[in-house]
């Protein structure tokens, strides 16, 4: 079996407008509810992303930003404070990813989000509460306002058009940065080709049956 | 950095190398399959003409959506296709899969640790979060997402990052009625839902030694829901007993003497180094309840509900929100919360133990008239064990349903839902708005007596207020009702 011949891009920085969800402890059961899991492949997820807090029981569109028009465009979620906790369904970003999210700034992730955010490319940067408030903020105001969302240099820099752009200190967690950076965040075929230490690793394992 | 803890010892045997990125290569021991979260999984591994490398240490199983009645195949809508996508992936690999025909299916962490396939000093990972459970046998287990599951099909291993090591120290003699469960609802309600994001959880001390296995992983099962991906204890006398009567080791003692010493090196050394310590007195505790739509917002059932300006102020507005919908108000007790729906099951609190406890609640009572009340053990082995004790019989004639194992009303994947703004006093772990299937539903969190309590009386209640009824003979000695 040959290794992955898949080329992987590297994500240094992402920009584009932004997209509010302000709250602490959102957990992927809104992201994503379960009942949009019993699907085989993860195609057609982005419509149903936070469905149930979009959308009344009859269907009808509620206030949440991922229905105002204003943000329809967005690639940069910018979220509060443990986003993404509870189940480990990749649904959520992959939900996130295909409504067209390329980026999530926020305090602080959970990290089954945060590792299945960098299996598809997103980078999930944290900053200080103050500092994403702010954020939040200028993104109700300027929903046309730039975004950048730089991974390699873990800042975020923003301002409205014609105006003096503000720079976030930020920190992206050090083996994500590497990953999206030098194009390593597909470790698949990365680890395929350790398969001889691999069997070495099991071998040393008092636990590990002998393979014929 | 920690230092001689079980985490390091089997992180370090498990390590296969670093990885450019900085994070470590991981020997997987054992990978444990369900059927929601694989399929995507064995569908990119198919897009990249890739095989499964180690199907022998693979396991799967049906939980999530798989009927809980009625269970005819085919089973109904898309239940049916990710049945049949899973046993299309498990054929064709040649992995070992308890299906419903085996009688050997259930919740993937109630199957893991009741076959020996989980066992200590290995690394189990599962494509679903609560595998943080498999760590009460003494394995360093953790949730992985789809993507993971990629790589652990196509290379038997996962990239990690090292945590640190946090260690709660448990002290003291638990009460009545107070079980594992509050043990970590306290937990997370003391150190917040987010507060183990960095760590694992390394749970110690006297209260954690005296709990059996199954109490033992409904501590670990929910150490996820305080934000650490991995809890575990170390192994014990009691750990040993409980593999030496598993199908892993059952006929081959040699196996189990052999295996055994591994076990002991790889305990944390009594001097080994942590990076945080906690220690929580367990005899002060009291049965915890949830107010809120986080396992964080809990209380003591005879405790005040906390008002949202006296938390702390990153939890104020959720805490607000979570009052809203739950419609309860500060300074009132949970006690007394009406409810109309008690689902005793989940990977948290559906094993043997944990239906016997209820049971005793439940025995020579009758379900309250307003309440809809289920039992969902935890596996079809759990199911025919408490038949044989003859719980069933006891649960049914207090007007339980007693149903086929599986998920169930944990998530509301299967047609096991609440209904509107039904609330529900449930023995699983997540309270999340949405999370049993109804967008206005409400989830009380509790232990499984509780949840018994809270059936018969139709509202929350004080277990403790209600006496415990010995199990009526026909429960435990009868012959009759044991070869049913
Ligand atoms: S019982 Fe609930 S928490 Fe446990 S695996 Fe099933 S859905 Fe997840």
């Amino acid at each position: 079996m040959t290794g992955d011949e898949t080329a992987i891009e590297t994500v240094e920085r992402v920009s584009g407008t932004g997209i509010p969800v302000r709250g602490n402890d959102i957990d992927t059961d809104q992201i994503i509810p379960a009942r949009f899991l019993k699907v085989v492949t993860f195609d057609g997820l982005g419509q149903f992303a936070f469905h149930d807090v979009r959308f009344t029981d009859d269907d009808e569109p509620k206030d949440h930003p991922f229905n105002e028009d204003r943000f329809r465009n967005a690639s940069v979620l910018v979220v509060n404070s443990n986003f993404g906790c509870g189940s480990s369904r990749e649904h959520a970003p992959q939900a996130l990813k295909r409504w067209g999210i390329d980026a999530v700034v926020g305090e602080s992730f959970a990290e089954i989000f945060a590792g299945n955010c960098l299996a598809l490319g997103v980078p999930t940067v944290t900053a200080s509460a103050r500092e994403i408030e702010a954020l939040q903020d200028f993104v109700d105001e300027n929903p046309d306002g730039e975004i950048e969302v730089d991974v390699a240099d873990e800042s975020v820099r923003y301002g409205a058009p014609n105006s003096e752009h503000h720079e976030i200190d930020a920190t992206v967690d050090e083996a994500q940065r590497k990953a999206l950076v030098e194009g390593v965040w597909d470790t698949t075929a990365l680890m395929k080709s350790n398969a001889g230490a691999v069997t070495e690793t099991a071998r040393s394992l008092p636990y590990v049956e002998e393979a014929e | 950095m920690s230092e001689g803890t079980l985490y390091d010892k089997v992180w370090d045997r498990h390590k296969v190398t670093e990885l450019p990125t900085g994070q470590d290569q991981l020997f997987v021991g054992l990978h444990l399959v369900h059927e929601v979260t694989s399929p995507q999984a064995f569908g990119m591994l198919r897009e990249r003409g890739l095989d499964v490398a180690y199907p022998e240490r693979t396991h799967a199983t049906v939980d999530h959506i798989v009927p809980t009645d009625g269970r005819e195949r085919p089973y109904e809508g898309a239940a049916e296709e990710m049945m049949a996508e899973l046993e299309e992936n498990v054929r064709e690999a040649g992995i070992e899969f308890s299906s419903p025909d085996t009688g050997d299916q259930g919740i993937v962490h109630v199957v893991g640790p009741e076959q020996g396939l989980t066992q200590p000093g290995t690394t189990v990972v599962c494509g679903d979060s609560h595998t943080s459970t498999h760590g009460a046998m003494g394995a360093l287990a953790f949730g992985i997402g789809t993507s993971q599951i990629r790589d652990v099909l196509a290379t038997g291993t996962v990239a990690m990052e090292k945590k640190d090591v946090r260690r709660i120290r448990v002290t003291g003699e638990l009460g009545d009625g107070v079980e594992a469960k509050d043990v970590i609802l306290e937990i997370i309600r003391r150190l917040g839902t987010d507060g183990g994001v960095g760590y694992v959880y390394e749970y110690a001390g006297e209260a954690i030694e005296n709990l059996g296995l199954e109490g033992r992983m409904s501590i670990c099962n929910m150490s996820i829901e305080g934000g650490a991906r991995a809890g575990y204890v170390n192994p014990d006398e009691k750990t040993y007993e409980w593999l030496e009567d598993t199908d892993a080791f059952r006929d081959d003692p040699e196996k189990f003497e052999r295996l055994k010493p591994y076990w002991e090196s790889i305990r944390s050394d009594e001097d080994a180094e942590y990076d945080d310590e906690v220690v929580i007195d367990g005899s002060a505790l009291e049965p915890m309840v949830t107010w809120g739509t986080t396992p964080g917002q809990g209380v003591g059932v005879t405790e005040p509900i906390p008002a949202p300006e006296d938390l702390p102020e990153d939890k104020q507005d959720t805490a607000r929100r979570a009052q809203e919908h739950m419609r309860v108000e500060p300074g009132e007790t949970m006690a007394g919360y009406p409810i109309d729906v008690a689902f005793l099951g989940s990977c948290t609190n559906a094993r043997l133990p944990d239906l016997r406890r209820a049971a005793r609640v439940v025995a020579g009572r009758e379900v309250h008239p307003d309440v809809r009340a289920m039992v969902v053990p935890g596996s079809q082995r759990v199911k025919a064990a408490a038949e044989s004790e003859g719980l069933d019989q006891v649960f049914r004639d207090a007007g339980f349903d007693w149903r086929g194992a599986g998920c169930s009303m944990c998530l509301g994947m299967n047609d096991d839902q609440l209904e509107g703004d039904e609330a529900s006093a449930s023995s699983s772990n997540r309270n999340f708005v949405g999370r049993q299937g109804s967008k206005e539903g409400r989830t009380v969190l509790m232990n499984p007596q509780m949840v018994a309590a809270a059936a018969i009386e139709g509202e929350v209640t004080d277990v403790r207020e209600l006496d415990e009824r010995e199990l009526p003979e026909s429960a435990s000695t009868d012959a009759e009702v044991a070869e049913r």
